[in-house]
């Protein structure tokens, strides 16, 4: 579905990424770790096209997207949930979720787009009775569950999450996790990144370790979960003190 | 002072508010889609009212004023197009200067055009003494052309932002650019299209005061700092919130002849602009929760 291949990018003359190569295969759920400023955030804008790419290539669903303007890259099927909770706050709920729906159903009309937000509003029925409250006034995780309801909208074929954990209380994201997990059974891919990384390895297929701009370690969720080096530093267990006991 | 007087008075002091008004919602658009203050949006009118009276003396009157509308239109696209789109993440001070400096270059383009000589387009019906009585209060039919059009026009722009995919999609890239254009909207077009609705709104108000305040190169400066102080009065950004700005500031003006000469008149904007700058940033009707929002 997504293969990335020497991917390298950054900010002016800050390189960001340096080399990096990945793939996501249809329906798979795929979750990248890494600290604050490994790149995360740089990769999956550089994906959407936010973040032009320096050199390598993005190929998404067979056709290369590496230079492609974000608006098309969206409506190919490729959608990114940005860090931070990017809602319209001084538009209602309902208006948010239209815009997200606009791109896919432009053409096939307003039926179309009425049944997919029933479709969204069964997934997220928090959101169905605010739809008419404004977006910033709705609470973190709210605001977060619209987020991803409005990159829902468009049915995209892969969604991509930048920290949809971040600032949420552990029950908001334990709720967020399982609609990921619903997600995928509806035959969507994901793309997450997490610094939750425990939280994301246990909901997902594969990982990647992501460290200052390189993937330095990949494979299955479980391998990640068992390896030493992630365990120390991303998943909060002291080895040697564990030794000593 | 007798009761027709008083009320001759509030009647003058509508219709200005309401010209600036109009200003104001010109200001609003762009701010609303872009966040910067286009201080070019008093040129618009100029542009719109100056083309429409070279364009009267070849052809009839509303075919002239549509022409012109369209012909600002695309002006405003224009300026769009050379002077804001290929900037690469502007700063918003920087955007606002850059108007600062087209709305010179404007005045300046209009004068080698057209000279400072004083011009205006006819009265749409009837002519300079024709008036129109309301009660007590005698109006010239103009006045009643410059008010029900303006009030037409924010009702169309309310509908539109608020109702159609169009309006949602500007005031999505007012919001939030990174997630509109996450959305897969162009946000470069939809500046383009602001830059035009307002030259549009900018354009229809100038022909239709041009009879009442004539038109000239520089006329857009006034109207400017008027239609701003409006702008901020009422709370930036919302166009009914402008109309009663306008109809307060129109009116404070028209009394103020009471009490100080008329020459002053310009000074109750602008020190109305610092007063509300100081006390109330978030306009007369802004409120708080939406301001919250707001970037500035």
């Amino acid at each position: 579905m997504l293969r990335i291949v020497n991917l390298e990018s950054g900010y002016g003359r800050l390189k960001v990424l340096r080399r990096v190569s990945l793939h996501v295969n249809p329906g798979e759920i795929v979750t990248i770790i890494g600290a604050n400023g490994a790149g995360k955030s740089t990769l999956l804008k550089t994906i959407s096209g936010l973040v032009k790419a320096t050199s390598g290539e993005v190929v998404f669903d067979k056709r290369d997207i590496t230079s492609l303007a974000t608006e098309k890259i969206v409506s190919m099927g490729c959608v990114l949930v940005p860090e931070g909770r990017q809602v319209f706050s001084t538009m209602t709920v309902k208006e948010n979720l239209l815009l997200g729906a606009y791109l896919r159903f432009k053409k096939a009309g307003s039926r179309r787009v009425d049944k997919e937000m029933e479709r969204v509003y069964s997934i997220f029925p928090k959101l169905k009775e605010r739809h008419k409250q404004l977006a910033g006034t709705l609470s973190g995780g709210e605001q977060q569950m619209l987020a991803i309801a409005r990159a829902l909208m468009s049915d995209p074929k892969l969604i991509m999450m930048d920290e949809p954990s971040m600032g949420l209380a552990p029950v908001i994201v334990k709720e967020i996790l399982n609609i990921i997990a619903q997600l995928r059974q509806q035959g969507k891919t994901v793309l997450l990144v997490e610094q939750n990384a425990k939280m994301a390895l246990s909901i997902s297929d594969r990982g990647y370790v992501l460290e200052t701009g390189r993937i330095v370690l990949q494979g299955s969720s479980e391998e990640l979960l068992e390896n030493r080096d992630v365990q120390r530093a991303y998943l909060g267990r002291d080895l040697d003190s564990e030794i000593k006991l | 002072m007798s009761i027709e007087l008083l009320f001759q008075y509030i009647a003058a002091g509508i219709t200005y508010g309401i010209i600036y008004a109009i200003v104001a919602i010109g200001f609003n658009i762009i701010y609303n889609t872009t966040g910067i203050i286009n201080f070019a949006q008093g040129e618009f009118l100029m542009l719109g009212s100056m083309i429409a009276i070279s364009l009267h003396s070849v052809m009839p009157l509303f075919p002239s004023i549509v022409l012109a509308v369209i012909i600002t239109m695309f002006i405003g696209a224009l300026i769009e197009l050379l002077f804001i789109r290929w900037l690469e993440g502007p700063s918003i001070l920087r955007m606002i200067i850059i108007t600062i400096g087209i709305s010179i270059l404007i005045r300046e383009l209009a004068l080698a055009i057209w000279g400072e000589s004083v011009r205006a387009l006819p009265y749409f019906t009837g002519d300079e003494v024709t008036s129109v009585s309301i009660g007590v209060v005698k109006v010239s039919p103009q006045v009643l052309w410059v008010v029900g059009i303006c009030i037409l026009m924010v009702l169309i722009l309310q509908i539109f932002f608020q109702f159609t995919l169009l309006g949602r999609k500007m005031r999505a890239c007012a919001t939030n650019p990174m997630a509109a254009r996450l959305c897969g909207i162009n946000t470069k077009n939809m500046v383009t299209l602001s830059f035009m609705l307002s030259a549009l709104i900018g354009a229809v108000a100038g022909c239709v005061v041009s009879p009442i305040t004539y038109s000239q190169y520089n006329m857009g400066t006034g109207l400017a700092i008027k239609g701003f102080t409006v702008a901020i009065l009422g709370g930036l950004g919302n166009s009914l919130a402008a109309l009663g700005g306008g109809i307060v500031l129109g009116l404070l003006e028209s009394f103020s002849v009471w009490v100080m000469p008329s020459a002053y008149k310009d000074a109750i904007s602008i020190a109305i602009l610092l007063i509300i700058l100081f006390v109330r940033p978030t306009g007369l009707f802004g409120s708080k929760e939406t301001m919250a929002l707001k970037e500035f």
